[in-house]
């Protein structure tokens, strides 16, 4: 799909053409987003809104705050839970998961 | 351990400036964000600053930004100033002054600082009403990061709740944006923001619901409408309720300060509705009452980034004066220029409501 990205616009230039496009999967569908842009926008420009699915209510949770503080947009991502998507950068091969509950700590290799 | 003679926590107008007055004086300075990028809230706005030319009147907000960046640059290659992006202090121990802090979400340590600027911004207010934790409801901030720093349109519709600067400005920048903006709700009985916001998107045809409230987000898994009804004067609902075609809410109801560092540091605190929350109490070169702490910005009380900027930089002088002696006529001489300037931003009806607060937590000096 075309990602929703601003590409006119009267006062900023957002230089989408010299950003570097990284592929990433989002529960196995490889998606492309921008080297660097926080995961959460990646994943918003793919049309994707829902990051997990609170653990007692089952209510499905996105972006929020934007600056790592409201744990609304926490996933899994490269098999970690509870990561703030709104503050981590978007790296090339990530793999990025619906976090459903409170996610599982795995012990250190 | 990692040692610094200033630490700076927060990187947005308030940080930035004292980290820059802090290096300007000769001290090591350490500077920590929690964000991935540099500049807080300058950074989001495209709108032009008011004031005078000392405040960068005339000039967008994030043009601003980079202003400030330069500064930075210059501190950066004579080696005073360290930068942390992506950096979150998580906590500040009073029994021996050490600062943890976290870099990503993996990365944890500490860092023994001798003096330092808290200039941790503020967080977004939130109203109840069905189904708001729905994705799909954003705050005003994170609507900003999305569309004016990342380039990614929040939604194709968007209705904004509140009236004030924060919710005029966001709806204008929306337009910019190429989204559509269903209309603005706003609880009082008049617009709060300036006039010149609320009338440049009164001309391109948004409604403002005066007088109104959200009373429903509509969806099941995102949102796909929002229902919104009349208020009378004690905040009843009256009316008929009326449906809202949107697929983005955007809450711009008001900030309050960031404070919970101040408050594990054991900083006097106070609430002042006026600055919108708990803010430490400080003399008028921003020092708190744990002799160490200074504090600037949005987290000393909700204002323009105008004022943050000025605090920021007479917090981050008088934090480096404490510690070099040679530093206090410089200390004297700028400050007066600094407290000239933010006397007048803060001049007027329109300042009333700061004045009123700020007499409520500044004292004359520390016993």
């Amino acid at each position: 799909m075309t990602r929703k990205i601003i590409r006119e616009h009267p006062i900023l230039n957002f230089e989408h053409e010299n950003k570097k496009v990284v592929k990433f999967t989002f529960d196995g569908r490889e998606m492309e987003g921008f080297e660097g842009e926080p995961i959460a926008a990646a994943l918003h420009s793919n049309g994707v809104q829902v990051y997990r699915i609170t653990p007692k209510q089952e209510r499905t949770r996105g972006f929020f705050c934007a600056i790592g503080k409201c744990s609304s947009c926490f996933m899994i991502v490269d098999g970690v839970p509870n990561v703030r998507t709104c503050v981590t950068a978007l790296e090339a091969g990530m793999k990025v998961e619906t976090q459903t509950g409170m996610g599982i700590l795995k012990p250190e290799e | 351990m990692k040692t610094t003679e200033i630490l700076v926590v927060g990187g947005g107008p308030a940080g930035l400036s004292a980290a820059i007055e802090a290096a300007s004086l000769g001290c090591d300075v350490t500077l920590m964000d929690s964000d991935l990028k540099l500049g807080g809230q300058l950074i989001k706005q495209t709108h032009k600053f008011f004031g005078s030319r000392e405040e960068f009147a005339g000039t967008r907000g994030f043009e601003i930004g980079n202003l400030l960046f330069d500064e930075v640059e210059k501190y950066k290659k004579e080696g005073k100033l360290e930068i942390f992006s992506n950096t979150t202090v998580t906590g500040y121990y009073k029994e021996d002054g050490i600062v943890s802090y976290t870099i990503g979400e993996e990365t944890y340590d500490l860092i023994k600082p001798r003096r330092i600027v808290m200039a941790t911004g503020a967080q977004e207010k939130r109203i109840a009403f069905r189904n708001n934790d729905l994705p799909g409801v954003y705050g005003a901030g994170a609507v900003q990061t999305l569309m004016n720093v990342y380039g990614v349109a929040p939604g194709e519709k968007v209705l904004m709740i509140g009236a004030g600067n924060i919710g005029l400005i966001v709806s204008y920048q929306l337009m910019q944006a190429g989204v559509k903006v269903a209309g603005v709700v706003e609880a009082m009985p008049r617009i709060g923001g300036y006039w010149v916001h609320a009338a440049k998107i009164r001309r391109l045809g948004v409604p403002v619901y005066l007088q109104h409230t959200i009373t429903e987000a509509l969806g099941d898994k995102v949102i796909e409408g929002a229902v919104i009804q009349e208020i009378d004067n004690t905040f009843n609902l009256v009316g008929e309720p009326i449906k809202v075609d949107c697929d983005t809410i955007c809450m711009a109801i008001g900030l309050t300060p960031t404070c919970e560092l101040l408050w594990s540091a054991g900083c006097e605190m106070k609430f002042v509705p006026q600055l919108c929350g708990y803010v430490a109490r400080r003399d008028a070169m921003m020092r708190t009452s744990h002799p160490d702490i200074w504090v600037a910005g949005d987290a000393a009380g909700i204002e323009e980034a105008s004022a943050a900027m000025v605090e920021g930089r007479i917090a981050g002088l008088a934090a480096a004066a404490s510690l070099k002696p040679e530093g206090c006529q410089m200390l004297k001489d700028k400050s007066a220029e600094y407290l000239k300037r933010l006397e007048n931003l803060r001049a007027g009806e329109t300042g009333a409501k700061i004045r009123c607060g700020l007499e409520q937590v500044c004292c004359e000096c520390w016993g």
